[in-house]
């Protein structure tokens, strides 16, 4: 029997970026600088996300014609966002044969309670978490890949390494733990146990989990491997640097041989200016993205 | 026995795992220098275009294509197929370039289109196998010394060429080991070839 969009389809899918950059594009002809800097994918967007702050107002799904356009320009798997809890523009993205939808805290949220429910759907999802009770929430609607939400659009990675900081050291203490614990941990972190069982008998969580929200350079790239991430969402730390196609080859190659020091001392030479970046403390609460979804 | 599995990028932690289920020896390759001592080597999915330029950038591309020549085995699993094909249809330059087939990129369409199903391998005992396609290439083209070893619907999905094997699923996404024991065992036949 041929069986269309099962979890093992989906979270493939994602296992199938491992090592890889992901990044945001917003036209055909970034979208080619990608791919020929050995992108594993794209995220087909109208802005990228220090854009998107800068405009401010609501932020939606791309324009369909924009997402076209990328999808026509490049071999590689082709993502873009919905917003939280938007199933009918994820349903628009699905119909339009997106290869993952990112249901990002990036847009302005729709539902300010519910996420979509991503099990209804044949085309994956990745989500962002914080923690390792709001990725299992996230998996627990659907989810086929986690990232981290970082704090996107600042150029700052101080918000990605916390969340995946998070996530790992909750995955080593669930690990020590005994089943009746589990079963108090899972209310503590508002996760169902199973999920969490999975987890303890895993030792990672059940789906790919890459980083996200904030990746300005090669070495922060490499930062979020040996962390523990799977691959790296590089969103405007591309195509806000001085020279992107060199910028997008470096991130690729550091994150392939994210210990090899030396080498990375080499990508990071005369790359020009990285975006300029924010620091987080002058961001007001209702600046930050991160904290949309629950 | 010592089995690389080229670790750039992909599901290369799904291929050691598979591997370490058949009693090998797994090792992760990314620089020629991880080369030595290997009876086989394992190109995973991934992104074909990803893996290809790495392979170059990082001088692993023209070692792999003497070891394929020397008789060492390799098995590229989805955009390891596209790895190994002398053609590639659209008109993009082949990568190792040892197989002697014409392959045909996400042939089956979009993620959305992607599936899995039953298949019968041939020379794998045991029943069909559960196979994972996600955006996979197909076979178009076989040379006379290629062997097809599984279709579906009428489509080449795995075949094999001497020393060279290649599926465009993914045995390495389930707990059926039976594709890597297949591997191993043409390993096993082979001489050890590198240096």
């Amino acid at each position: 029997m041929v069986e269309v969009g099962t979890s093992r389809v989906k979270r493939g899918m994602a296992e199938m970026q491992k090592g890889g950059v992901i990044m945001d594009v917003v036209n055909a002809e970034q979208a080619k600088i990608a791919e020929e800097a050995g992108a594993v994918a794209v995220m087909a967007l109208e802005r990228v996300p220090a854009d998107i702050r800068a405009a401010g107002g609501v932020a939606r799904m791309a324009d369909p014609t924009v997402i076209e356009e990328v999808m026509n320009a490049v071999s590689i798997p082709v993502m873009a966002k919905a917003r939280i809890g938007h199933y009918v523009e994820a349903k628009v993205l699905e119909a339009l044969g997106v290869d993952y939808i990112d249901e990002s805290e990036v847009l302005t949220p729709a539902d300010d309670k519910f996420h979509i429910n991503k099990k209804e759907f044949t085309v994956p999802f990745v989500c962002g978490a914080r923690d390792l009770g709001e990725a299992l929430r996230r998996i627990a609607e659907g989810a086929s890949m986690i990232r981290t939400k970082g704090e996107a659009g600042t150029g700052n990675i101080v918000e990605a390494v916390k969340h995946m900081r998070n996530v790992m050291g909750q995955i080593r203490k669930v690990q020590n733990m005994s089943e009746d614990e589990l079963v108090a941990e899972a209310k503590n972190l508002g996760c169902p146990y199973e999920l969490l069982l999975e987890v303890k008998r895993l030792g990672r969580l059940p789906v790919v989990n890459f980083a996200a929200g904030g990746v300005a350079t090669p070495a922060d790239a490499a930062l979020m491997m040996h962390l523990g991430a799977d691959g790296v969402f590089v969103g405007s730390g591309i195509f806000k640097s001085e020279n992107p196609a060199k910028y997008a080859r470096a991130i690729v190659e550091a994150t392939t041989h994210y210990t090899d020091y030396k080498l990375i001392a080499e990508l990071s030479k005369g790359l020009g200016a990285p975006m300029k970046g924010i620091e987080l403390s002058t961001l007001a609460e209702s600046e930050r993205l991160a904290v949309r979804g629950w | 026995m010592r089995i690389g599995v080229l670790g750039l990028q992909g599901d290369v932690q799904e291929h050691v795992e598979r591997l370490q289920d058949i009693g090998a020896d797994p090792v992760i390759v990314k620089r020629p220098a991880d080369l030595a001592g290997l009876r086989g080597l394992i190109l995973p999915g991934g992104e074909s275009t990803t893996i290809g330029k790495l392979m170059r950038k990082y001088e692993l591309l023209e070692p792999v294509r003497d070891m394929g020549r020397a008789g060492v085995p390799l098995y590229g699993t989805c955009a390891g197929m596209i790895l190994l094909a002398r053609e590639i249809e659209g008109g993009e330059d082949p990568h190792l370039g040892l197989m002697n087939i014409r392959v045909a990129r996400n042939s089956f369409g979009r993620q959305k289109d992607s599936f899995e199903t039953d298949l019968s391998v041939r020379g794998v005992d045991g029943g069909p196998f559960r196979a994972v396609f996600i955006r996979a290439p197909h076979v178009t083209e076989v040379g006379p010394d290629v062997e097809v070893l599984a279709e579906f619907e009428g489509r080449v999905v795995a075949v094999r060429q001497g020393n060279l094997l290649a599926t465009s699923f993914h045995p390495e996404l389930t707990e059926d080991s039976r594709l890597h024991r297949y591997f191993a065992e043409m390993a096993e036949a082979s001489t050890p070839a590198v240096q």
